[in-house]
């Protein structure tokens, strides 16, 4: 890359931009999930007794929509973060690219 | 020499030099223990031909559309997202996690439901931080990412080094799974097995490259995630489709009764779990096979469809493995049949699967089932051994050895040959290792990929500060300290080696291998005051604008 084209981007404030909010996006994110699975482990390792408390009940206990809650928030959070990343993100980086190369 | 003394010679050398030999928590993640050899199973030997059929007529069309080193390594780079995300998943899903998920489900219920979480949560972390980074930065492996403003020699080596480590430690835990899962499924000898699939492995990788590999990954998903959704099904459909009646039944013909509905012993001590969730999130993230993944898709964009669609169909299958598990504990474990006189599985826990196929859908679905299995095994081993080979040619000849200098021609044969080497020698540690204990292979991989791979990896992407000096130093830490670590534990001094007491008292060392790496990664950057390092802090901002604009990233190629 060279020197002048990388000047342009970086004085860009739409790159400025780009950078803080997908950063902030995708830490958001990756925090969410670390907490949630974490959250779950934390509970499975001090307090077990809590998940295996029964629903309604039944046989079926607390832990399986825990569980089932945890894979499907892991799907859900990629396929939030492609969302913006593809339409808001993508747009702002074609921008920022096409202004550098005029 | 005798086949037998080569084997035992191998063996006791073996045992002697990689002293890692044993296990951490992962002991559902690889097939053990003694297995008799059955009768060959026709139905399974029909489909499992017209399997291998079908992926060498991949491999064929693959070859005659693999010919530059983008196309060896990068299927040209033009695989999309939805095809890449299936491949991933694909890689991913080994017959380990099909029939030892399904296994510890069986066994302990919830349980196993904990330790199939832990595999799918390193994903969305990959596509938050480093899927997009990686796809602009590197080129065929992660070592181009790791060195992109770094020494290339040092920094190389150290990647080839855990990308081998790695490879090799998930190759053997593959190889002898395979041996003992075919003699099992087709009453074929466990050699005659270890060959059979280090042939086909070869023969996918050397001649069809990326793309034979990525098609075979697809083909093998597809029959995984549909025979599995046929089976939970049929598992549904034999409980009234009530949840609530499959789990009272389980619970019923259970030995552990309600134990099996919540938290068992699996995660006692709060350390050793946060330690192992370390491993398997991190640990995702610094997979050399899984990595190279992202360099087979066009753009940044396709590399995150990818990880939204492989994690869509891993955390399904993960799904389908729960309930798969607890079918077998209604229709399995009550049903004589399944039974040896012992009143155990016939062919231990990791069958329980199998059988269930059989008692869902009869031989025909039985058969279908183990070319599944079979087909898994053949998909896993293909991408580690492409991986592998990579990493010997891209990384230790072209660019350590010919310091840049070798033709494309040139690294493309010695890929070549690295692929038969590494087919050589997988065959080889799959026939040492029958006998060994290697449930801990697997979860040593991982450690060893969060503790080496993935701190180099992140902080080349994410720190400004990072220097040569911190990163092989910090990277050689963080692989001897998990490997230590693991044979001072308790899986190998004491499960293996039959010691006492264990002088490292934890079975994962991840929270502690993964800081320390970081940490002296750290350390050794900021001290690093050379002429050297200065220029390698102000290359970061070149590489940054890259990685978060794409300009200047390796496209698809033409044609």
């Amino acid at each position: 890359m060279n020197d002048d084209l990388m000047r342009r981007i970086q004085a860009n404030p739409r790159f400025t931009e780009l950078v803080s909010k997908r950063s902030r996006f995708s830490w958001k994110l990756s925090l969410t999930m670390l907490a949630i699975y974490y959250g779950f482990i934390l509970v499975v390792a001090f307090d077990p007794k809590l998940l295996g408390t029964s629903l309604a009940g039944g046989t079926v206990t607390l832990g399986i929509p825990v569980g089932i809650f945890v894979i499907v928030s892991a799907f859900v959070l990629t396929g939030i973060y492609v969302r913006r990343a593809n339409s808001e993100f993508d747009a702002l980086n074609r921008q920022i690219v096409e202004e550098a190369q005029q | 020499m005798k086949p037998l003394s080569l084997k035992s010679l191998l063996r006791a050398a073996l045992t002697a030099g990689a002293g890692l030999v044993s296990p951490l928590v992962l002991a559902a993640g690889t097939l053990e223990g003694p297995v008799t050899q059955r009768s060959l199973n026709w139905h399974a030997i029909v489909m499992f031909l017209l399997f291998v059929a079908f992926t060498l007529g991949i491999t064929w069309w693959a070859a005659r559309r693999t010919k530059s080193a983008k196309d060896f390594y990068a299927a040209g780079g033009g695989i999309t997202g939805m095809q890449n995300g299936l491949a991933i998943a694909g890689d991913y899903m080994s017959a380990a996690s099909f029939l030892g998920i399904s296994a510890m489900v069986f066994e302990k219920g919830y349980d196993g439901l904990i330790y199939s979480i832990g595999f799918l949560v390193g994903w969305p972390i990959i596509l938050f931080l480093v899927a997009e980074r990686l796809r602009n930065l590197g080129k065929y492996t992660f070592a181009d990412v790791a060195s992109y403003r770094l020494s290339q020699t040092p920094v190389r080596v150290l990647a080839a080094t855990g990308t081998l480590v790695v490879v090799a430690l998930y190759l053997i835990a593959q190889m002898v799974g395979a041996g003992k899962l075919i003699q099992l499924l087709f009453g074929m000898s466990y050699s005659s097995a270890v060959v059979l699939v280090g042939v086909l492995m070869v023969l996918y990788v050397m001649f069809g490259g990326m793309l034979a590999t990525t098609w075979v990954q697809i083909v093998k998903a597809v029959m995984l995630l549909s025979g599995a959704t046929f089976m939970a099904g049929m598992v549904l459909y034999s409980a009234g489709f009530s949840v609530e009646a499959l789990f009272a039944k389980a619970v019923e013909v259970h030995a552990k009764k309600e134990a099996i509905m919540a938290p068992g012993g699996l995660v006692s001590n709060p350390i050793d779990a946060i330690s192992l969730g370390l491993a398997l999130m991190f640990g995702t993230a610094g997979l050399p096979h899984i990595l190279m993944r992202f360099f087979t898709v066009a753009d940044a964009k396709e590399a995150r469809k990818s990880v939204f669609f492989a994690t869509g169909f891993i955390g399904y299958f993960y799904i389908l493995t729960f309930i798969i598990g607890f079918g077998a504990i209604m229709l399995v474990s009550t049903n004589p049949e399944f039974k040896d006189a012992a009143g155990k599985l016939i062919g231990g826990n990791n069958m329980a699967a199998v059988h269930l196929s059989k008692a869902v859908g009869g031989d025909l679905f039985l058969g279908f089932i183990s070319a599944v299995a079979f087909a898994t095994i053949l998909a896993v081993v293909a991408g580690l051994t492409l991986s592998g080979a990579s990493a010997v040619s891209h990384d230790l000849y072209a660019n350590v050895f010919a310091r840049g200098r070798a033709d494309e021609a040139h690294e493309l044969r010695v890929s070549k040959l690295a692929t038969l080497g590494l087919g050589i020698v997988a065959i080889l540690l799959g026939i040492a290792f029958e006998k060994q204990n290697i449930a801990f292979m697997v979860g040593l991989a991982f450690s060893i990929a969060a503790s080496a791979n993935f701190p180099v990896l992140f902080l080349s992407m994410f720190w400004r500060g990072l220097t040569t000096r911190g990163a092989v130093i910090g990277g050689f830490i963080g692989l001897i300290s998990a490997v230590t670590l693991i044979v001072f534990g308790p899986t190998v001094w004491v499960d293996v080696l039959k010691n006492k007491e264990a002088l490292f008292a934890y079975k994962n060392p991840a929270i502690f291998s993964m800081t320390l790496a970081f940490f002296c990664t750290w350390l050794f950057s900021v001290l690093d005051r050379s002429p050297q390092a200065n220029q390698e802090k102000s290359a970061f901002l070149p590489q940054f604008i890259r990685s978060m604009t794409g300009i200047g990233a390796e496209g698809a190629s033409k044609h």
